[in-house]
């Protein structure tokens, strides 16, 4: 196995949650998007993990899966909240900074 | 060697068609469930590396607790469970163009820098030796990472409940 596959595999799933942030109209769907961009992190540790014959990749992607649950858990309590008060999940209609 | 290729590409494949489906999908439950596909994909590349502790830790985090995390975001703001054609905006043509420039670039620095460096693997990464390198190399991190995820706890919590 060449180290590139695994790379350009992840660069493609990063590339994919950029997508999806960006032109994704519903919150969950949003952060669905981030977490499709942090597995791709994921998978480059774990494949430089493996080309350095170390296990500080798994060790990273471990710290990376952690922070990501801990993201959703706030993320979703936040989309919860503004859903609370607008009535509305669509980003789009967070526009009350506009003056 | 040759196996372990195959089964690369069988599972980048059906990562590839999972991601592309979860930001096209017109109904939310299937880019949920779509989004099972792409990280138990991920799941069996950190297999495929020898890397056991991390696929099974995502296995039972990603698809055991953040998958059922997000149908419960999803029953909770009454999203529309039928297919739903509104659910892109009008920036996709500027979120296309964006993700193909990154791609592009990607995929150049990679293939510039990386060329065909080939990954040797001697053994399996054992979860025992995980577990050394955490609490040798990494206690402190490690530490701070639980403290984290104690503050993300409560403050979902206190974020989430009425009052």
């Amino acid at each position: 196995m060449i180290l590139n596959q695994f790379l350009l595999l992840s660069a493609f799933l990063f590339c994919t949650g950029a997508y999806g942030v960006i032109a994704r109209r519903h919150t969950v769907l949003v952060l669905a998007s981030i977490e499709l961009m942090l597995t791709a992190v994921n998978i480059n540790l774990v494949a430089f993990g493996a080309s350095l014959n170390s296990a500080a990749g798994q060790v990273f992607a471990l710290f990376v899966l952690t922070i990501a649950a801990a993201e959703v858990g706030v993320g979703l309590a936040i989309v919860l909240l503004i859903y609370r008060n607008l009535r509305s999940a669509d980003p789009d209609d967070l526009a009350e900074l506009k003056g | 060697m040759v196996a372990q290729n195959v089964f690369f590409w069988i599972f980048a494949v059906a990562m590839a068609i999972g991601a592309i489906r979860v930001v096209t999908t017109d109904n939310i439950v299937h880019a949920a469930l779509w989004l099972v596909v792409v990280l138990g994909g991920g799941a069996a590349q950190f297999l495929l590396l020898g890397q056991e502790f991390i696929a099974w830790v995502q296995v039972i985090v990603y698809i055991g607790a953040v998958i059922v995390l997000f149908l419960f975001g999803i029953m909770l703001t009454h999203a529309p469970m039928q297919a739903h054609e509104t659910l892109g905006n009008n920036l996709r043509a500027v979120g296309l163009a964006v993700s193909v420039l990154l791609a592009g670039t990607l995929a150049w620095v990679l293939v510039d820098q990386f060329g065909n460096d080939k990954i040797h693997l001697v053994a399996p990464v054992r979860t025992a030796e995980v577990g050394d390198v955490v609490f040798r190399s990494y206690l402190v991190p490690f530490e701070v990472v639980g403290v984290l995820l104690l503050a993300a706890l409560i403050g979902a919590v206190v974020l989430a409940r009425r009052d």
